[in-house]
């Protein structure tokens, strides 16, 4: 099994659930984070005082996949969250050794 | 006359209304998000102390003199004539609140060039001691037939100052400038991020000033003894009079925010939100000693200048290293000298004052009456608030501890704090303020 984390534009983030819902994936961890990557954020003036905003607000996803799946869900990530302007975000893959379903106690691919 | 007392109900609710809730609102949205409530508590707590002032002594000290209010012509009056308002008759008293409620708004005028920073304590030691040192006598000064009112009336005009640009705002400027010199900066200014928290409470503030600032400035109508004595020119003097004091309020106040919004597109790229909401109180404090000097262009001219001024000034305490939190010196002391010295340019002899400023052919008469207000509204204010402020910081001292504004002031002076972002999840934004505002909650929540 592997984990894809996301982290993408918020206004990006309908679009990506409705194309993993028809790809099939049935459930996600989603949490609201905040960082800033090449683009280093942006800046605010409030009555003439620039301030240096370093974190911009992301969404990040996180979905546990059988391996089979998971070049399939990078790829719906990746084509649904480009907007080709800088900040679009990161997918990345790692293994993931058990997963279990706390309320059948059933394991790994049986509990995605 | 009966249609004016209830003019005056009303005016007098109006200027209530600037300082609680308008001014705590305005104030409030612009500090950070832990320390909002001492904020807003700095000008509901200067209300109730400056409205026990006034009546036991301030009205005495202000309007008072040969003891039945027709002043006396010296720099101070006593306070012990009229003292609870003693002598002062009942059909009086709404006079009395009406000056009241500016007294309380000057003094918590100046909270926000300290703001995040002070002991509530400490503040209110101070209210009741720079009323009655700087607030009261210029009043007496400028209104109340004090020394300054007698010098000027000797020349052939004398200073106009209809509602307040000397004795409300350059007074509030400059006790606001000292107090921010010797308290000094907050943790961390011009290293950490400090930018306004609630831009909405800040907007909504800035309106409610502005609906009230109809109370502040209309409700300042003085009549002629021609006026007192005949009814049909009461009425008119009253009706001809308000109308062009509520209009230029307005006109003003629109040019101003214009200007702001302008200058900030020219300089940073983008109209803001809060220059809006400083632009509107930018034209309001310049249109404020002369709303009843100027016509239809003065006013337009008075708010531009003040808009575009105290836009550029408001920068400048970054030059110079100066933490007046909430701009008071950039707003209300720039505004009300440009307001104030506007007058001796543009005051036409057709608007209810009855002076020619220079553009007008009165030549620099009125120009030198204005500045010598103002000259005398800022040494005595000046000298007597850095004795105070020296005063209290070498006593009780000023500041809280740097670990309780780091912390947060609400929590440390209130044990309170503004927001609760901890019941559930999802609804906190991603900014870093309100990162830092997670964990100023946390902290208070455990203290």
């Amino acid at each position: 099994m592997k984990l894809v984390t996301a982290v993408i534009k918020p206004h990006k983030w309908e679009d990506v659930r409705e194309a993993l819902e028809t790809f099939g994936v049935t459930g996600m961890t989603v949490s609201e984070v905040s960082g800033y990557g090449r683009q280093k954020g942006h800046t605010e003036v409030y009555r003439g005082a620039e301030y240096d905003i370093a974190l911009v607000p992301k969404i990040r996803i996180e979905i546990v996949v059988d391996d089979e799946d998971a070049e399939d869900v990078v790829g719906i990530v990746v084509k649904t969250a480009q907007t080709g302007r800088i900040g679009d975000g990161k997918v990345w893959v790692s293994p993931v050794d058990t997963v279990v379903r706390v309320r059948t106690g059933d394991r790994d691919s049986a509990a995605i | 006359m009966d249609g004016y007392y209830a003019f005056m109900l009303v005016a007098t609710a109006l200027v209530l209304m600037m300082t609680v809730p308008a001014l705590a609102l305005f104030y409030g949205g612009m500090t950070r998000s832990k320390s909002v409530l001492n904020m807003m508590m700095m000008s509901y707590a200067a209300f109730a102390v400056a409205a026990i002032v006034f009546v036991l002594w301030g009205w005495s000290m202000g309007w008072g003199g040969d003891g039945a209010g027709n002043g006396n012509g010296k720099l101070i009056a006593n306070p012990f004539d009229m003292f609870g308002l003693d002598g002062v008759s009942h059909i009086n008293y709404i006079y009395v609140v009406f000056q009241l409620t500016f007294a309380a708004i000057t003094v918590a005028l100046i909270s926000g060039a300290i703001a995040d920073r002070v002991k509530l304590v400490s503040w209110i030691v101070f209210v009741p001691v720079w009323l009655t040192a700087c607030y009261f006598p210029i009043a007496h000064n400028v209104w109340g037939g004090g020394w300054l009112a007698g010098q000027l009336a000797k020349g052939s005009t004398f200073a106009q100052d209809y509602a307040g640009g000397t004795v409300v705002h350059i007074n509030a400027g400059v006790a606001g400038l000292v107090l921010a010199l010797v308290i000094g900066k907050r943790v961390g200014f011009m290293k950490e991020p400090m930018k306004p928290h609630n831009l909405t409470l800040t907007m909504i503030g800035a309106g409610l000033l502005w609906f009230g600032w109809y109370g502040f400035n209309v409700g300042s109508i003085v009549f002629t003894p021609d006026s007192l004595a005949d009814p049909a020119a009461f009425s008119e003097q009253f009706q001809g009079e308000t109308g062009v004091t509520f209009l230029n309020t307005t006109i003003a106040t629109c040019a101003a925010m214009l200007a702001w919004l302008i200058i900030e597109r020219i300089l940073h790229g983008k109209a803001t939100s809060l220059g809006a909401a400083s632009g509107i109180v930018a034209g309001l404090v310049a249109i404020t000693p002369a709303c009843g000097a100027v016509s239809l262009v003065g006013a337009i001219v008075v708010g531009a200048v003040a808009g575009g001024a105290c836009a550029a000034a408001v920068g400048l305490k970054f030059k110079v290293g100066m933490d007046d939190s909430l701009d008071v010196v950039g707003v209300h002391l720039v505004g009300g000298l440009v307001g104030t010295l506007l007058i001796g340019l543009v005051s036409t002899s057709s608007a209810p004052g009855g002076i020619d400023g220079l553009f007008y052919g009165g030549g620099f008469s009125s120009l030198g009456d204005q500045a010598l207000a103002a000259l005398f509204t800022i040494v005595w204010t000046g000298v007597l608030t850095t004795v105070i402020a020296f005063a209290i910081k070498y006593t009780i001292g000023w500041r809280v501890s740097a670990e309780a504004e780091v912390e947060g002031i609400d929590s440390d002076q209130h044990g309170e704090s503004a927001y609760d972002l901890h019941s559930g999840l999802g609804g906190g934004s991603s900014s870093p303020s309100s990162v830092l505002a997670k964990s100023t909650v946390t902290e208070g929540a455990n203290a």
